[in-house]
């Protein structure tokens, strides 16, 4: 059925829709509405969950990571310093190998104090060992949600599913939420892994040497994240008519510049993709979607015959630059060790990047011979 | 003797902890986890946060423990076992007591956020502070629980710790909870006894467990049960139950005062205190137990 | 203190630090320097010798309370709180 909902509300729709049991709840702009709407589906008794409201964010993590010990599904929300708070129990929760979906609204951290969208929280998260997802539309996050629930109890990682803050969260656009027999069908319950049993007690997360190991583990089971991520995303494909892919291109064969972003700065770039087109400049769009594990195959995939490359990071971080530049950088290093790569800040603390920021990017990039410093848009004179 | 008497358990006999722990030898800590653990049964899960019972624990691959146990961050035992009782709950498995296993370091420090918020909400989990009165699995470093006039590693003399222990007695009564106690593992029937009753009230319930530190307190291993009784008996650990916030019941009335000389003087981190100091302790002792007395009636 | 377990193989390990034994092969009574006998000629079977071990490390024979050598760390708490003081404390000799 198809609704007209923000970006927040499709958040709570795919939770009720996963049948949740565990949801822990502290709120934060412009988070706090996802919260608020699961809270009257529990207690309207749409959905049969227990809904802890928590002291602090780095409490909600908590008790999201102690649900999934005797094997609930379980689901929490966030935002920027929340998400920062939590840091420490995000660790926790990618080592005890407990299948975690959160949903992160990105909002600029503080200080100085910001409330909007901004990349920089979550991708400063990035070693914590979730998965994280980019979304850049209303019913993307509403089928990431979804499909995360799978993913993430089939490779038994936490899976963080971002959305901008303002931009997406609060924004209303339409939104097909499936029948739920249709997703019960996709989403079953999840096998069995290890958990507490009062029948077979052990204990779970104990100390030791052989720490190295553990850590191996998890680097194989984000190998074989990637795949998994596909063939999800392929049985989504084959219930919904929808799919995302890892990755997205658009208008990238034979493109002069090939513009890599995430989140909803990929959609602008595609409408300027579009206008400069008609002009005689190709101009390709790629979005990534999966940050984590780093989609580096399907990149170097993607990008093996790129002219020029600008990567526009709505994100940053002091002392290095865009993360997904960085990334970008060294996933092409074997590759294409010589490409033509410029780096692009644009749209921190919520700032609009326009679709007029963009041809000026392009135009930058194009003319620029050497890729030179980072180019950072929309600062004041 | 002409005929051996028959033998007896002053407490339940089943063991829920295995021998070989790597607690130090004469450790009140493990004594309290195990009197404990016998007091709520096999049907039990714990979440124990760093600390000296978690080290006792054990390490990978082995348990010293005989129920389900998860080692979670420093700040969260409250929270951790909220969420453990609301998974059970939804998954219908009511019957599973759930136990917050944390020093009082864990509990008066670091984990006071998240233990106040469970004990606002009523959560329906029994948290245990074992109070051992310092960090002592870093090696002896004060916490609000260390008594006035203790040497610890960051309270060196001549700075000794200067400000009372933290009553986290009265901070969890203002929460008005439906069961506090406070028990001593120098009293195993009454602490089995406390656990018991503390088992069959639904919401949280909070125990405090003098456990006292050879190690730590710098006394000789053997003295373990005699220093927690002297503390019960010379009223600075005094053993009492809060019902609802409101209700006390005191389980022993009358203290002596004199006995604090031998109490402090057994004990290595109290070398430093003078008379005029050990006098300061005998009026706080007093005065605690004026309050203890009229809350009492 | 001897490692009693070998893990060779990663797919020998488990998902995350699970444990799958527990303690007892840790032969705590390697530890001691002082060891308890008890006299049963003396003793009540009161059981607080029992009651009062942090290691469970007193163990029953019979109708009789004993030492279990493999665990006692020689805390010395069983002799100190001994009414009938029916347990003394002597060096160990190993």
């Amino acid at each position: 059925m198809k609704k007209v909902i923000s970006a927040n509300q499709a958040v709570s729709q795919a939770v009720r829709a996963a049948r949740v049991q565990v949801i822990a709840a502290y709120p934060i702009t412009p988070q706090s509405t996802i919260v608020e709407m699961l809270a009257s589906f529990c207690a309207q008794g749409d959905l049969q969950a227990k809904f802890i409201n928590v002291e602090s964010e780095h409490s909600a993590m908590a008790a999201c990571i102690a649900a999934a010990s005797v094997g609930a599904r379980t689901f929490t929300a966030t935002s920027s310093q929340g998400l920062a708070l939590m840091h420490e129990m995000l660790h926790y929760a990618s080592g005890l190998r407990f299948p975690i979906v959160m949903a992160n609204v990105n909002r600029a951290l503080g200080s100085p104090f910001n409330l909007k969208a901004d990349l920089s929280d979550s991708l400063s998260q990035r070693d914590t060992g979730w998965l994280q997802f980019y979304c850049e539309s209303g019913q993307e996050v509403f089928d990431t949600i979804i499909q995360s629930f799978k993913i993430s109890e089939q490779i038994l990682l936490p899976i963080m599913v971002n959305l901008e803050g303002f931009i997406l969260s609060h924004t209303y656009e339409i939104v097909d939420i499936p029948e739920q027999d249709r997703i019960d069908a996709f989403l079953p319950l999840p096998a069995e892994r290890p958990i507490l049993d009062v029948e077979n007690p052990m204990m779970m997360g104990a100390t030791t040497d052989l720490y190295i190991n553990f850590r191996y583990k998890m680097h194989q089971a984000m190998e074989e994240a990637k795949a998994v991520c596909q063939k999800v995303d392929g049985e989504f494909r084959a219930a919904f008519g929808r799919g995302y892919d890892l990755i997205q291109t658009y208008r990238c064969t034979g493109a002069d510049i090939i513009l890599v972003t995430a989140g909803t700065i990929a959609g602008t770039c595609r409408v300027v993709a579009d206008r400069l087109a008609a002009q005689g400049l190709k101009v390709g769009v790629l979005k990534i979607k999966l940050f984590r594990p780093f989609p580096k195959e399907l990149l170097c995939q993607a990008l093996a015959d790129a002219k020029k490359i600008a990567v526009i990071d709505r994100d940053f971080s002091p002392g290095c630059g865009g993360i997904l530049a960085q990334e970008l950088k060294s996933a092409l290093l074997g590759s294409k060790p010589d490409i033509s790569l410029h780096e692009f800040i644009a749209g921190l603390g919520g700032k609009d990047v326009t679709d007029d920021d963009i041809s000026w990017i392009v135009e930058q990039a194009m003319k620029a011979r050497e890729p030179g410093g980072i180019k950072w848009i929309g600062l004041l004179e | 003797m002409d005929r051996p008497a028959r033998m007896k358990f002053p407490i339940p006999q089943e063991e829920l902890m295995y021998s070989g722990h790597t607690a130090c030898p004469g450790c009140g800590a493990a004594l309290a986890m195990r009197y404990v653990f016998k007091a709520l049964g096999p049907n039990t899960m714990v979440v124990i946060p760093p600390s000296c019972a978690g080290t006792i624990a054990g390490a990978f691959p082995s348990s010293s423990l005989k129920i389900p146990t998860l080692r979670i961050s420093f700040e969260t035992a409250a929270i951790s076992a909220s969420g453990i009782r609301a998974a059970l709950d939804v998954m219908g498995k009511k019957d599973i007591q759930v136990l917050a296993w944390a020093g009082d370091g864990g509990t008066l420090d670091i984990g006071i956020q998240a233990l106040s918020a469970a004990a606002e909400r009523n959560d329906n989990i029994i948290y245990v502070c074992y109070d051992n009165e310092a960090y002592m699995n870093t090696g002896i470093q004060r916490s609000s629980a260390t008594p006035e006039g203790a040497w610890t590693t960051t309270t060196p003399v001549p700075f000794t710790k200067d400000t009372p222990k933290k009553d986290i007695v009265r901070i969890m009564a203002a929460h008005k909870i439906p069961y506090i106690a406070t028990a001593s593992v120098g009293f195993p029937p009454d602490l089995i006894k406390k656990v018991q009753k503390a088992k069959e009230v639904v919401g949280t319930r909070f125990l405090l467990v003098f456990s006292p530190c050879p190690t730590g307190w710098r006394y000789s291993s053997e003295m373990t049960i005699h220093i927690a009784k002297l503390a019960t008996e010379t009223g600075i650990f005094p053993l009492y139950e809060v019902e609802n916030g409101d209700k006390y019941r005191l389980n022993r009335r009358g203290w002596k005062a004199e006995s604090l000389k031998e109490y402090f003087s057994l004990q290595g981190r109290y070398r430093s205190l003078k008379e005029q100091d050990i006098d300061k302790a005998k009026e706080r002792v007093a005065k605690e137990w004026a309050y203890l007395l009229r809350l009492a009636e | 203190m001897k490692k009693r377990y070998s893990m060779k193989k990663l797919e020998d390990l488990p998902l995350t630090s699970i444990t799958f034994l527990t303690s007892e092969a840790n032969e705590t009574g390697e530890w001691r320097s002082q060891r308890p006998v008890i006299d049963l000629g003396k003793c009540n079977r009161c059981g607080l010798c029992w009651m009062y071990c942090p290691d469970m490390a007193i163990g029953t024979e019979g109708e009789c309370f004993t030492v279990v050598d493999k665990y006692c760390k020689g805390c010395g708490i069983c002799a100190q709180e001994c009414p009938k003081g029916a347990i003394s404390l002597i060096v160990e000799e190993r």
